[in-house]
């Protein structure tokens, strides 16, 4: 779901730059007050890479489509929401100046789609959810549900940001859109749940951000 | 949250070798279908919007121009980019963490 230039226009992704360089610096002073923040940084730099490496894997959907592992709800779930924005942030970065895998001018864009809508807000709403229903840790289905739901929400906002800029109709993009990444959330879903529980099951819990780390 | 030594640099070395056989074996075998985004794109007709400047990038597309061979060459991005992520998740988090 990487953005290419050209597709948003620069008020849209100045917008979503300002809201996703807030965020990135929110981001660092919250992880500069965690507690053993050190003994953390080699595990959220190894899971940066690892989502790296993920997302170069393009799997086939219907219709001649790719999709690949967006991986924020993942990392939210393993080292928690802000080392998540933050390694996400820096995976997107790398891979728009190094690989020009997604825009320049729509970095912050693909920043504010992909490691706040998809990795933030939606362990945010993930954690609302499992404390109404009273679920428990790392219960299958609704990470499932909600890393196929991080998928589509991105899905969502991007063609919002497609619909603001006038590059295409809403009842054109909407549909397209959230269909064929409805499809490819289901392999998000699938690498999600697979990586969680062998984190869950062969590691050490403190591996895992059980105590929801805000 | 208390981490065994031995245990915890094991599991790191495990997932660094995990992404890197990933990025560099694996990768090359990724398919190489338009992802969701540009299948919309082409679709619906504005494709033709986009514009590139990436002009700084040394792999563009996971390629390295200086790599004939499509399977090396996409590879030998995936090994480089994996080194650099962890790398500079690693600097700018030792920046950030002073404690």
């Amino acid at each position: 779901m990487h953005i290419p230039d050209g597709f948003v226009s620069l008020p849209v992704n100045l917008i979503d730059a300002g809201i996703s360089l807030s965020f990135l610096t929110y981001s660092m002073k919250k992880i500069s007050k965690y507690e053993n923040s050190k003994q953390k940084i080699p595990l959220v730099s190894v899971f940066a890479a690892f989502i790296f490496a993920a997302q170069m894997l393009n799997f086939p959907v219907a219709g001649g489509t790719s999709g690949h592992l967006l991986g924020g709800f993942l990392a939210s779930l393993i080292v928690g929401p802000w080392y998540s924005f933050l390694l996400m942030s820096i995976v997107l970065i790398l891979q728009c100046f190094s690989f020009a895998d997604g825009g320049v001018i729509a970095l912050g864009s693909n920043i504010f789609n992909m490691a706040l809508i998809g990795g933030v807000f939606t362990y945010y709403i993930y954690l609302t959810v499992k404390k109404l229903l009273k679920i428990k840790d790392f219960n299958v289905v609704s990470v499932a549900f909600f890393s196929w739901f991080s998928v589509v929400l991105s899905a969502f906002f991007c063609s919002l940001e497609l619909v603001l800029s006038g590059t295409s109709k809403a009842s054109v993009v909407f549909p397209a859109m959230l269909s064929i990444h409805a499809l490819i959330g289901i392999g998000e879903a699938i690498i999600t749940v697979s990586v969680v529980g062998v984190f869950y099951k062969f590691l050490p819990k403190s591996f895992v951000n059980l105590k929801n780390e805000i | 949250m208390k981490f065994k030594d031995l245990d915890y640099k094991k599991v790191i070395v495990i997932i660094f070798l995990l992404s890197i056989f990933l990025a560099v074996f694996l990768s090359p075998f990724a398919s190489s279908f338009p992802d969701g985004l540009e299948k919309v794109a082409e679709r619906n007709g504005f494709i033709i919007k986009e514009r590139d400047m990436n002009f700084f990038s040394m792999f563009k597309d996971y390629n390295f121009k200086f790599i004939k061979n499509d399977f090396f060459s996409i590879g030998f991005s995936g090994l480089i980019g994996t080194i650099l992520v962890f790398g500079l998740t690693y600097f700018v988090l030792r920046l950030i963490i002073r404690k």
